[in-house]
């Protein structure tokens, strides 16, 4: 069996590393302020929403929700088989699956707004 | 040509599941792959947010208040602590993933590491200050 | 000149005699400066002739000596007994299958080193009247780290991927592949990527070249 290496499937991966690696721990730390009790002023409702309303905005958000799920998938299925579950091509269809449903959430989400 | 022995050679399992908690190295290597469960599980939290975003003052209020409980504050701490994690591994491997090779020489891996724990710093730093953590 | 003795407990299989391996304890009397290589040397010579092992140039060089010593793989040439307990576990390289006591069966490593096809594979045919190929000093440097391999087998008994998944090709064939599709005179990449393509994951290779350069070969210059 094989798991899989196209560039293709990989690409996607090594840039969402690569993203989440710079952006999402200043993302947690924005967030864990809110749950702190000291809501970060770009959370306010009325801020958040003008701001994800620009369409560079949206575009970057959809980017990083794709890019960090793609690269959670990819790693949680070589995980997966790192753990001993052999089934491969169901834990793949899962996990992508799971990303690009994300993707478009984000993608309808925002557009609703 | 020699007379054949009798040959049986002998393959010693590795234990499929329990294989990483033979040596600390495998130990911290399953650490930094399980950090993608983490980053996913608080990509999927910010999916969710929007939507309440779009759902409208009421229902993103009661999402702000639904992070500061106990299991809110309590993930989030957690899920820094593997996306740090993540950051580090990730950036001390992109010199032996880009070896960038300058003359007849290559830079020495801390240049390349150090270039995007700066990067790294100065943009977590703009992030904060933009959003208005300080 | 002082004597330390050192109690070796080493995995014996006999094909031909024994339903699996176990271990056997030795106790040997080392010199200070000696490796496992010396010891094991001293117990063939003094205590346990029918012990079996491979080793050859005693300077880490040749990469016969590959074993596992105290769960690491190492060379037992270049495993220094200044630097290890009392009680030393010895056990032949993981990963591979055992012929008789520490011996193993590389024939898998072996085919794998040959099917990435190492050898140059020019780009385009060139008649001899048109001289030798030239490589500047930064081409021949890009490709040096790679052609110092010794073929040891250590990162296959490291590498918990081929430990799980016998059919991937291993770090020293993709270190081998990449020696020749980085050299400035090949152009059979293409041709090699096929046998790269079912046994390729990137992430693991970042991971397991890093690995390997850090923990198995401090003599890397770059």
């Amino acid at each position: 069996m094989t798991i899989s290496n196209k560039p293709i499937v990989w690409g996607p991966f090594a840039a969402g590393g690569t993203v989440t690696a710079f952006v999402t721990p200043a993302l947690i730390g924005i967030t864990l302020l809110a749950a702190l009790g000291h809501v970060p002023d770009l959370l306010d409702y009325e801020r958040l929403h003008a701001f994800a309303g620009h369409w560079l905005v949206r575009l970057a958000i959809v980017a990083i929700v794709f890019l960090s799920l793609w690269s959670t998938a990819h790693r949680l299925r070589i995980t997966c088989y790192d753990f001993g579950v052999r089934a491969d091509t169901l834990v793949a269809t899962v996990v992508y699956a799971v990303a690009v449903a994300g993707t478009i959430a984000s993608i309808v989400f925002l557009a609703r707004l | 040509m020699a007379q054949e022995i009798g040959r049986r050679p002998y393959l010693r399992e590795v234990p499929k599941v329990r294989w990483f908690f033979d040596h600390p190295r495998y130990l911290r290597y399953m650490a930094r792959e399980l950090t993608c469960l983490f980053i996913g599980a608080y990509t999927l939290l910010l999916v969710v947010g929007f939507a309440r975003l779009a759902e409208g003052r009421a229902a993103y209020e009661a999402f702000l208040a639904a992070l500061k409980s106990p299991l809110g504050v309590a993930f989030h701490v957690v899920a820094l602590g593997f996306a740090i994690y993540h950051s580090v591994t990730w950036f001390n491997l992109t010199p032996k993933a880009l070896p960038v090779q300058v003359g007849e020489d290559f830079l020495p891996d801390w240049v390349i590491s150090g270039a995007h724990y700066a990067a790294w710093l100065v943009l977590s730093a703009g992030m904060l200050y933009f959003a208005g953590a300080f | 000149m002082s004597e330390r003795t050192f109690e070796l407990e080493v995995l014996r299989y006999n094909p031909e005699t024994d339903r699996e391996p176990h271990f056997q304890l030795y106790s040997v009397s080392c010199e200070e400066e000696w490796v496992v290589l010396d010891a094991l040397n001293r117990i063939k010579e003094t205590l346990d002739p029918t012990l079996n092992y491979r080793w050859s140039c005693h300077m880490a060089v040749c990469g016969s000596c590959g074993m596992m010593i105290n769960g690491e793989p190492k060379l037992a040439c270049k495993a220094f007994l200044r630097e290890l307990p009392d009680r030393i576990r010895v056990e032949p390289l993981a990963h591979f299958p055992i012929e008789r006591d520490l011996v193993t069966v590389i024939d898998d490593f072996i085919g794998k080193l040959k099917r990435v096809k190492p050898y140059l594979i020019p780009k385009a045919e060139k008649a001899l009247t048109e001289g030798e190929y030239l490589q500047t000093p930064a081409q021949l440097k890009k490709i040096k780290q790679y052609t110092l391999c010794i073929n040891c087998m250590l990162c296959y008994a490291a590498c918990p991927e081929y430990g799980l998944i016998p059919k991937f090709i291993g770090p020293a064939a993709i270190a081998l592949a990449h020696r020749y599709n980085q050299d400035s005179r090949d152009g059979g990449r293409a041709e090699r990527q096929q046998e790269m393509a079912a046994a390729l994951q990137q992430v693991k290779i970042a991971s397991t070249v890093d690995w390997y350069q850090e923990h198995l070969m401090p003599w890397l210059r770059k």
